[in-house]
């Protein structure tokens, strides 16, 4: 091989490799740059309030953590506070039951009283502004402290609902696990409405963001107004479905009315000696599993359920590349047959 | 259905020519209008589940206007007996209204103002531009929203201690300007989904006449955003406001006082926030009852309910406008 052929093929390589892969521009590596300048404040926040306090309250998590007058003691314990507060804390189990279910219990609830309605408020009806304003107010007026407040006053509940007697009803005929909270649902009716101020917003502009033409082409097809909500509300309102009940575990989840959080608030200060911020991060990583866990099943069950036509379009998809593989298949083994026919 | 045809009928002098079509499509609707049905069927529902909602409210109004012997009386329920203006003063002033009032607009409004900023920029450099790293950055915040904020409070904490900010409102406005504080996510999101909107074209013809990157932030894009600007401003606003948990533990302190406080914190001390005014006050101090803690709760609300009925427009309709679920 002479040199000269070789220079040849090196130059036609690299003319090839230029071909594949196209070298960034100027321009576009600029773009990136300053894409990059816009979101710094965000990275130096994400590295200094995310990153690093996870990290360092997982290690916390590990250890016992003392207050001196000499700073921070350290002493590696390992999962110690884990076993601790899963064996021999006497509020935090139960608690975190009665959360779990309280919210698998109320975030469907508080999402479909806000979808139906933001669908009333979306029809052509008269003084929807004023109804409006009713349904968004407890945007601004929930918090921790007034809620408290108004439930320890019993305006939490509404008298004129006989809660008693529907949770008499209920106790006679639910298992206890679940009855406690299905009855606690009634007597914070306002509470758990309340909590649907937010989506309620959501929902709103969902509806709004639906092409009416698809509402106009079902009529055509005959749809009852019953029908049209399930094959094409419903479906374009999957995202903001999955966004509610998000957002509705997040609120739950960081009110203060919680009592998980209040605990891990009160562990950080306590002044034992085997509790401290140590026990409290370690609490708080396992509050934050479960918070995130039911984040996810909430997820797992909105998205998983594929719509009819997309299955029956996979499907037909799948065939496809079925029988594409075994046309292909035919074809190798014909060239091979032709092959060693040659041969022969 | 039917049996209400008949009776409708029945009733009807036959002079006005009511067929029963006339009457279903009344009742039921036609495809462009509304049946009655439906529609009392919706004004019922909206109204009912409308007074469950106000029903704390006009709770508390009612109940914060009774005296003590309105409250012992079984026979009034809802209207006091004659209005009696002494709770809210005394709640007032257990509550220290003026200054808590003052340092709540403080403490929202500071942390608001550098949240508007951080989330501005960082939205559009996520939108605008396309870098490596956009989808991950992206996966990050919508992580960081759903993460417990128990789980990075307590370094945090430890953090703040240790840079001498703990108790001063730097510990909300630096993670504000950082684009990391209350509730950021949802706002770079819905700055995101706005600036998208924003043609490419308006900003390359921008640039071909000389603008800069940031040239063109400032003169086309935010101009274009007010809407966007309004709702996150309203809604970090009231959420900043209605924040007891952080603020409790970052300004206010928890075992200690650093001096500053809000409405919020002091209704959620309210109890022993009103037996300690009652001690060094005069002698006209009742003694702590339903209707006093109604009025220091309407009160704790009351700066929110009036910017609300001032500016429900934008709240309600901002966000037809914002897009706030693009995603």
């Amino acid at each position: 091989m002479t040199t000269a052929s070789a220079k040849e093929r090196i130059r036609n390589e690299k003319k090839a490799r230029q071909h594949v892969r196209i070298k960034k521009g100027k321009l576009a590596r600029r773009e990136a740059l300053a894409g990059l300048l816009f979101v710094l404040p965000w990275i130096i926040g994400a590295i200094v309030f995310l990153a690093y306090p996870l990290v360092t309250s997982f290690t916390y998590g590990l250890n016992n953590i003392r207050i001196t007058p000499k700073g921070y003691k350290f002493k590696y314990i390992g999962y110690g506070n884990y076993t601790q507060i899963l064996l021999s804390d006497t509020a935090f189990l139960p608690d975190l039951a009665d959360y779990v279910i309280s919210t698998l219990i109320s975030v469907p609830v508080i999402v479909v009283f806000a979808l139906l309605i933001a669908m009333m408020l979306n029809m052509k009806i008269r003084g929807r502004s004023f109804f409006r304003v009713i349904f968004f107010l407890p945007v601004i007026i929930v918090s921790g402290p007034i809620l408290g407040m108004l439930t320890e006053q019993n305006a939490g509940s509404v008298s004129a609902i006989d809660t008693q007697a529907i949770s008499a009803a209920i106790g006679s005929f639910l298992p206890e696990i679940l009855a406690k909270p299905v009855s606690g649902l009634f007597a914070n009716m306002v509470t758990i409405l309340w909590y649907s101020g937010v989506p309620i917003l959501l929902f709103l502009s969902g509806l709004q963001k639906i092409d009416s033409s698809m509402y106009e082409a079902s009529y055509i097809d005959g749809a009852g107004g019953w029908e049209t909500f399930w094959k094409i509300t419903l479906p374009q309102l999957k995202n903001i479905v999955l966004l509610s009940c998000v957002y509705t575990v997040v609120f739950v989840s960081s009110n203060d009315n919680n009592t998980l959080i209040a605990l891990i608030k009160a562990s950080m200060f306590s002044g034992t000696k085997e509790k401290g911020y140590g026990y409290a991060s370690a609490m708080a990583w396992l509050y934050s599993l479960v918070v995130l866990l039911i984040v996810g099943l909430f997820a797992l069950i909105l998205t998983t359920r594929k719509d009819k036509y997309e299955k029956e379009a996979r499907r037909t998809d799948r065939e496809l590349r079925k029988e594409a593989r075994k046309i292909r298949r035919v074809q190798r083994r014909q060239a091979k047959h032709a092959k060693r026919y040659q041969r022969t | 259905m039917q049996s209400d045809i008949s009776v409708r009928d029945v009733k009807k002098p036959a002079a006005k020519r009511l067929t029963k079509d006339k009457v279903r499509k009344f009742l039921a609707g036609t495809r462009t209008k509304n049946g009655a049905v439906k529609t009392v069927a919706v004004y019922a529902l909206l109204i009912c589940i409308g007074f469950i909602y106000l029903y704390p409210v006009l709770y508390m109004v009612s109940a914060s206007f009774m005296s003590l012997d309105d409250l012992l009386d079984s026979s009034i329920k809802w209207i006091p007996g004659r209005l009696n203006v002494s709770n809210y003063v005394q709640a007032g002033q257990s509550m220290n209204f003026w200054k808590s009032f003052r340092q709540s607009v403080l403490i929202a409004g500071l942390p608001t103002l550098c949240t508007l900023l951080s989330c501005s920029v960082i939205g559009y450099g996520l939108a605008r531009f396309r870098f490596p790293g956009n989808g991950v950055i992206m996966g990050i915040i919508v992580f960081s929203f759903v993460l417990p904020g128990q789980v990075l409070m307590i370094p945090t904490y430890v953090m703040y201690s240790e840079m001498k900010i703990l108790g001063t409102l730097w510990s909300f406005i630096l993670p504000a300007l950082l684009g990391q504080g209350l509730n950021a996510p949802i706002f770079i999101l819905i700055f995101r989904q706005f600036f998208r909107t924003v043609p490419r074209a308006l900003i390359e013809a921008a640039s071909i006449d000389g603008a800069g990157y940031f040239r063109s932030f400032w003169r086309i894009s935010l101009p274009a955003a007010v809407p966007a600007f309004i709702t996150v401003s309203l809604f970090s606003f009231v959420w900043y406001w209605n924040e007891s948990y952080l603020t409790e533990l970052y300004v206010h302190g928890v075992l200690t006082d650093s001096g500053w406080t809000t409405l919020v914190l002091q209704l959620r001390a309210f109890a022993s926030n009103y037996n300690a005014y009652q001690v060094t006050a005069q002698s006209g101090a009742t003694s702590l009852n339903e209707a006093l803690k109604m009025a220091g709760t309407l009160l704790a609300v009351l700066p929110l309910l009036i910017m609300y009925f001032v500016l429900q427009k934008y709240f309600t309709e901002s966000i037809d406008r914002t897009g706030i679920t693009g995603e």
